[in-house]
């Protein structure tokens, strides 16, 4: 599709994650965990009451995702991915106990730049609202936890070239600034 | 008196919910193709390009252009004339809400309680304005509404002395402060006058007038095409990731206002500005 192909296996390897550049167009292949609001806030209580969380995220990357409902016969239903910024609350203490990436859209906090930097993580964006097209990328999908969040469990899921943009990399570098700064 | 049986508005907008999730109006795929032809970013023709594939799917497989499929918001014109028989009109609406987002496999977005945050797992209820207008029909406008570019959305509580300045500066801040987040390009509906709310219903309103459908009034028309140029120049682009097409369209709608003040709402959405429109 284009010259700047980049093929990436999840769950990231230290030097996997550290060889992204903000700018680079990747199409990632293996294992996600889809969580957004009402599953990282879960997370956060676990951590908080000395719990394990419900799977192992070291190395891993979290799909910021609530999909649509399944046809019969289908993975999954829309699958794009929705704003960051609200698990922001969350992600650095994710990032600090080993989480790898993060797929999600918009901009990420001070905070969580740090914390990228501090770890040497990445942050991916897949395009908003091009759903139905993100979809074809999943190959399984299945609930393994907080299935009463409908919409909002956590999904393990596998991917096959499921298209993403670096937008934060491990020395901090970020594509949206680089963009409104090129004036 | 006419009268419209409660079933028949839930049966419409069951219908409405999956018509308008699954293909965008005619002048919003238009805005889409003519944007990806011009656009001058390599990777924001690109991901243009992308869009218009992830369109062709969600109409082909029958799936959500986007998961986020949105809390219903919805129009109601009801004629005075009319007299909705067999049950409450909020309820016929609702229940075509419950139908539609059930069996057509759309995501349920909506939490009982701002609080408590409890999924209903149906999408209602919905946010339902009425507007009582002449005549012996309704009108229904259904606009499924996503969060992403929802939670960028602003109202500014102007001064009268800011003027039209003003206007455009409070329209652009929320533009370039919705960045990436409201997933541009973006259709920018702006309400001005009124009082607090009025102006956030205007700009509502003005998500759902057709984009090749023009302003009330010339003045209106040319500040709207002003606008959307400072828009595009901010550079944003497709996805936030820098281009020349940052919104499609700047849609205003004007209401008297009080000689103290200049409300101007801001009612962002994304590039799935989707909306389904039936008469009874």
């Amino acid at each position: 599709m284009e010259d700047n192909k980049k093929r990436v296996t999840v769950p990231l390897t230290d030097e996997d994650a550290r060889s992204l550049k903000a700018g680079d167009y990747v199409y990632l292949n293996g294992t996600v965990y889809s969580a957004r609001d009402a599953a990282h806030k879960r997370m956060q209580e676990a951590l908080d009451a000395g719990k394990e969380l419900p799977f192992d995220i070291r190395g891993n990357v979290i799909y910021y995702l609530g999909p649509s409902p399944a046809r019969e016969g289908m993975v999954i239903g829309s699958a794009g991915p929705t704003t960051a910024s609200r698990m922001d609350k969350y992600t650095p203490e994710l990032l600090d106990l080993g989480l790898k990436g993060m797929i999600g859209k918009g901009k990420r906090s001070q905070a969580v730049h740090e914390a990228i930097i501090r770890n040497g993580c990445v942050y991916f964006a897949a395009v908003g609202g091009a759903g139905a097209l993100l979809s074809k990328a999943i190959t399984a999908s299945e609930v393994i936890a907080y299935d009463d969040l409908g919409t909002e469990a956590i999904r393990k899921m596998e991917i096959k070239d499921f298209p993403v943009i670096v937008v934060i990399d491990s020395e901090g570098n970020d594509l949206y600034e680089q963009v409104m700064n090129r004036e | 008196m006419r009268e419209i049986k409660a079933s028949e508005i839930t049966s419409t907008i069951k219908e409405m919910c999956t018509e308008a999730n699954r293909n965008l109006s005619p002048d919003m795929k238009r805005a889409l193709y003519n944007a990806a032809d011009k656009e001058e970013s390599p990777l924001g023709r690109q991901i243009l390009g992308q869009l218009k594939e992830n369109l062709s799917i969600a109409a082909s497989d029958d799936i959500p252009i986007c998961q986020d499929t949105g809390m219903a918001v919805i129009f109601a014109e009801v004629g005075q004339e009319v007299h909705v028989t067999e049950g409450w009109i909020e309820d016929a609406i609702n229940e075509g809400v419950r139908q539609g987002y059930t069996e057509g496999y759309l995501r349920k977005s909506v939490v009982r309680d701002p609080i408590d945050r409890v999924n209903t797992g149906d999408n209602t209820p919905a946010v339902i304005h009425y507007f009582m207008v002449p005549g012996d029909k309704i009108k229904l406008t259904l606009a499924p509404k996503g969060f992403g570019s929802e939670n960028m959305s602003r109202v500014f509580m102007l001064k009268p002395a800011d003027g039209v300045e003003g206007i455009k500066n409070a329209v652009v801040t929320a533009v370039k402060d919705a960045g990436p987040n409201a997933c541009p390009p973006m259709v920018v509906g702006v309400g001005i006058g009124g009082t607090f709310e009025k102006c956030a219903l205007l700009a509502k309103k003005a998500l759902t007038r057709s984009l090749e459908e023009p302003a009330a009034d010339e003045r209106i028309t040319a500040l709207e095409a002003e606008i959307l140029e400072m828009i595009n120049e901010s550079g944003i682009g497709p996805a936030g990731l820098g281009g020349s097409t940052t919104a499609f369209a700047v849609n205003i709608e004007t209401y008297a206002t009080h000689i103290a003040g200049l409300p101007v709402g801001v009612n962002i959405c994304c590039h799935v500005n989707r909306h389904a429109v039936r008469v009874l």
